[in-house]
């Protein structure tokens, strides 16, 4: 079962800065037990464009679809056996990126 | 077999039997919804042709072959529309039986299940009602006050984040066991005090259905998990409670406190087994096992049921339970039940401060301020009394409680 675990971060709390070599050793352990498919951290909301090309011609607006204090700042994809293997991971997650995850089933 | 009988066995059935049936297909077919769906299906069809054909010998047995062959159809149905592979997946499964975690009960998983962390409270204590007890949607919407549409979602929704997130069907690994035997516990206690202090004006001020539910899946997960103190310590608690609530309301529907109760009122019965349950986890204490917080209240509850008079109350005890309470769990709620005691012990004005000193976390529970309004009188402070009852009725919803303190507070000169 796949698994896209966002990291949640608050833009008037946000959390420390500090969490890359911890964020690193995380990964390579995930790698290493076989949960690891994909991993990225993101740019900030503010470098978003969204398009909608749903009517004549595409439109493009600057910045994301949604402006909230709250925003995805990463995002791993897990292959897991079931959601109480991933929420375990996720628990982990949270204090290693010093930030909220959410754990979200793909189809 | 009379219709009578036969109507009692269908029940017996239904009490016995429904959680089985619905675990055993559960783990069959690896999906909630065809389970309930099927032993659902397997009662009805008991209900039609029990009086005809008679009670089978093992009604258990029969139910889940009835209810295998239901989901299996419903299965054949569904895949001629869809996937004629996984019919064959799901019609013939041999695969070896899934390895078992700390203890190897259907029932066990299918508790865990509804009760996982990653549902809400009110999801989970509708799910285990329906799956579990066996209750239905309708019962379950009148039980918490909303609308059948509203929990016939609430129940479909959960089903659906089960299957999507896959909400693994299992006993819990022994270094999970405790947080989650816990999680299941505070569903079955919250289903307890619903039925305890039932609230809205149209209840029963004691809903007995709910007490009894909460009773009896307990006493279920009890045989399941006998050697868990907290499963043992809430089921004490809980016949003690029970045991008392016919002297807890007045037959004009007025709430009697403790020290008014006619003991003699009291169900012998279930204080003798409630206090067995308390020996056997003090028994545990005294060999070194640290009682947890249902344990504590229940050797409380222990103390209360012990005496045959109010006067008799051994408030030392209660307060040192009171207070090995706090040290685990130092909520204020806790700590306002632990001022009572004090005042028994020290007096209303020592007591008074306690609460006092409780106001910021506790000015929107009624019992704060129905404790306040007690104490204040017991020191003859009536202006501030009365306004503390008025406190408190504005903010009590039980109608029998209503009704007490509105006499209390008309009783203040």
């Amino acid at each position: 079962m796949r698994y896209l675990v966002s990291v949640i971060d608050d833009k008037s709390n946000p959390g420390s800065t500090d969490r890359q070599p911890a964020i690193s050793a995380f990964n390579e352990r995930l790698i290493a037990e076989g949960y690891w498919v994909f991993a990225g951290g993101l740019a900030d909301t503010d470098t978003a464009t969204v398009i909608d090309n749903r009517g004549e011609q595409a439109v493009f607006s600057d910045g994301p679809f949604v402006e909230s204090k709250e925003y995805l700042a990463g995002v791993w994809v897990w292959e897991a056996p079931d959601l109480d293997v991933a929420l375990k991971l996720a628990a982990e997650a949270s204090k290693v990126c010093d930030r909220k995850i959410e754990v979200r089933p793909f189809q | 077999m009379n219709d009578v009988d036969v109507r009692e066995a269908v029940t017996w059935a239904h009490h016995e039997e429904w959680a089985r049936v619905v675990a055993a297909l559960t783990r069959r077919f690896g999906d909630l919804d065809i389970a309930e769906e099927a032993a659902a299906e397997a009662f009805a069809t008991a209900v039609e042709r029990w009086p005809a054909d008679g009670v089978p010998p093992n009604p258990g047995a029969w139910l889940t072959t009835t209810a295998t062959r239901k989901a299996i159809d419903r299965i054949r149905r569904e895949n001629k529309r869809d996937d004629k592979h996984k019919e064959a997946q799901m019609v013939y499964d041999d695969d070896p039986p899934e390895p078992v975690g700390a203890i190897d009960d259907d029932r066990l998983r299918l508790i865990f299940t509804c009760c996982h962390p990653a549902l809400a409270m009110q999801t989970r204590l509708a799910l285990t009602l329906r799956m579990v007890g066996g209750l239905t949607v309708p019962e379950i919407a009148r039980a918490y006050l909303v609308q059948e549409t509203a929990m016939e979602r609430r129940i479909t929704r959960a089903k659906a984040k089960i299957k999507a997130a896959r909400i693994p069907y299992r006993v819990p690994s022994v270094e999970d066991l405790p947080a989650r035997v816990s999680s299941v516990l505070a569903v079955l206690f919250l289903v307890f005090n619903e039925g305890y202090l039932a609230t809205g004006p149209d209840t029963d001020p004691v809903r007995h259905d709910l007490t009894a539910e909460a009773i009896r899946l307990t006493r279920l997960i009890r045989a399941l998990l006998p050697e868990d103190g907290e499963v043992a310590g809430l089921l004490a608690l809980m016949l003690l409670i029970e045991a008392r609530s016919t002297a807890r309301v007045s037959a004009s529907g007025e709430l009697v406190p403790l020290d008014e109760q006619d003991r003699g009122s009291w169900d012998a019965a279930l204080i003798a087994e409630g206090h067995r349950l308390v020996r056997e986890r003090l028994a545990a204490a005294a060999a070194g096992v640290a009682p947890g917080r249902y344990q504590i209240l229940a050797a409380i509850n222990a103390v209360h049921t012990s005496a045959r008079d109010i006067r008799d109350t051994d408030w030392s005890q209660v307060l040192a339970l009171y207070n090995q309470l706090v040290r685990l769990d130092p909520s204020p709620v806790i700590a306002l039940n632990r001022a009572i005691a004090v005042a028994e012990l020290d007096g209303p004005e020592v007591a008074l401060a306690a609460v006092d000193r409780l106001e910021d976390k506790l000015s929107g529970y009624h019992p704060y301020h129905a404790t306040r309004a007690d104490l204040l009188r017991r020191l003859g402070q009536s202006q501030q009394s009365r306004a503390a009852y008025d406190k408190a009725i504005q903010l009590a919803g039980n109608t029998a409680e209503t009704a007490y303190l509105t006499r209390r507070r008309d009783q203040l000169r």
